[in-house]
């Protein structure tokens, strides 16, 4: 269950933006979660939930984007959405490929009162 | 002009008291969640490299052999390591470890599953990395949670061990997708479980196709020879 932590850094890095600009409130959140990162939506939904209570986003909405795998391929130069976790390229079946999306935990924006 | 009234202020921002005059703004910020830990990651990395000590992530399921596999490669190793033991209680894995004569450091999680770049980089003020060529991270026995954090090494080693099955490496896909080298232990169980590492190297391949699979056991010193090499082979690199 490490959805805890990483809701610990999220509402952190909240609070330092919302002071630079001077936000009174945080409305609403987006953040962008790869299939591949390792942690549950779910999870990190009730996380927020329960932690933002205590901080500048107690009434804000948290937006959950689940990114799914994309993979450029190496070999025939063309990208794809996987729906399955694994990268190897459709079309050609090459192995040699590069994860583009679907790994990281992103903050893509904010929305505040100012 | 104020954008809001139409006033000649130009700065009154603290005026503005009246909620129906307050300004929405949308931030684009496009921001690692974990930036605060990669950042420490890389400051742990540096520190490593300043000291021309390689340092590697161990990773796996609590039971799998991590800290077994330690205390036996010393023996095959030509270089000196100390180990950074994480663990939610207790430190009896590094006591194990001092007592074959490595240098190793208990950080205690308390109920944090995962170790981060912040707990590894406290427990380095403990060991004295200017004797050591090598630093392996034991994170805590776990295959979902340490998948998430770059704590500053230089490669991932996960161990999955031969009772826990071939099908996890399809169900943790995280952690077997960050692997550099991934250890089948307990290989001298083989013939007691329903194992095929046929099987394994068919999901790793699906999932993280560069790794290497190596398949060990304590009891075989070869095998233990070849992680050797490979461990070798990596700290020659930096």
């Amino acid at each position: 269950m490490h959805e805890y932590s990483i809701v610990m850094s999220l509402l952190e890095q909240i609070e330092q933006l919302a002071k630079d600009n001077q936000a009174t409130s945080i409305v609403r959140v987006d953040i962008k979660v790869g299939v591949l990162s390792g942690v549950e939506p779910d999870l990190l939904q009730r996380a927020f939930d329960t932690f933002k209570l205590e901080t500048i986003c107690k009434s804000a909405f948290l937006n959950i984007k689940l990114q799914p795998l994309i993979i450029k391929c190496r070999q025939c130069d063309k990208e794809t959405t996987l729906e399955q976790r694994n990268v190897i390229c459709p079309l050609c079946m090459s192995h040699n490929t590069q994860v583009v999306e679907g790994e990281e935990m992103m903050l893509m924006q904010l929305e505040m009162n100012t | 002009m104020c954008q809001d009234c139409g006033c000649s202020l130009t700065d009154h921002s603290n005026l503005h008291t009246n909620p129906q005059l307050n300004d929405t703004k949308t931030l684009s910020v496009i921001h690692k969640i974990l930036d605060k830990n990669d950042h420490e990651a890389q400051h742990n990395r540096q520190h490593f490299e300043a000291n021309k000590v390689t340092a590697f992530n161990l990773m796996s399921s609590p039971g799998s052999g991590k800290t077994t596999l330690l205390e036996h490669l010393h023996k095959y190793l030509p270089k000196k390591y100390a180990v950074i033991e994480g663990d939610l209680e207790t430190s009896r894995d590094a006591d194990r470890l001092i007592a074959k004569g490595i240098e190793a450091y208990q950080v205690q999680t308390g109920s944090a599953c995962h170790l981060d770049a912040f707990m590894v980089h406290q427990a380095l003020h403990h060991i004295d990395l200017k004797p050591i060529d090598v630093c392996f991270v034991e994170n805590v026995g776990n295959l979902v949670c340490p998948a998430s954090y770059d704590v500053g090494t230089h490669h991932n080693i996960v161990l999955l061990s031969v009772p826990e099955g071939d099908d996890k490496i399809e169900k943790y896909p995280v952690m077997f997708r960050r692997a550099d080298l991934v250890l089948i232990t307990k290989m001298d169980l083989v013939e007691h479980f329903n194992f095929s590492l046929v099987e394994c190297r068919k999901q790793l391949e699906k999932l993280n196709p560069n790794v290497t699979l190596m398949p060990v056991s304590v009891k075989d010193q070869q095998s233990i020879t070849a992680v050797a090499q490979w461990i070798l082979k990596h700290q020659e690199e930096l």
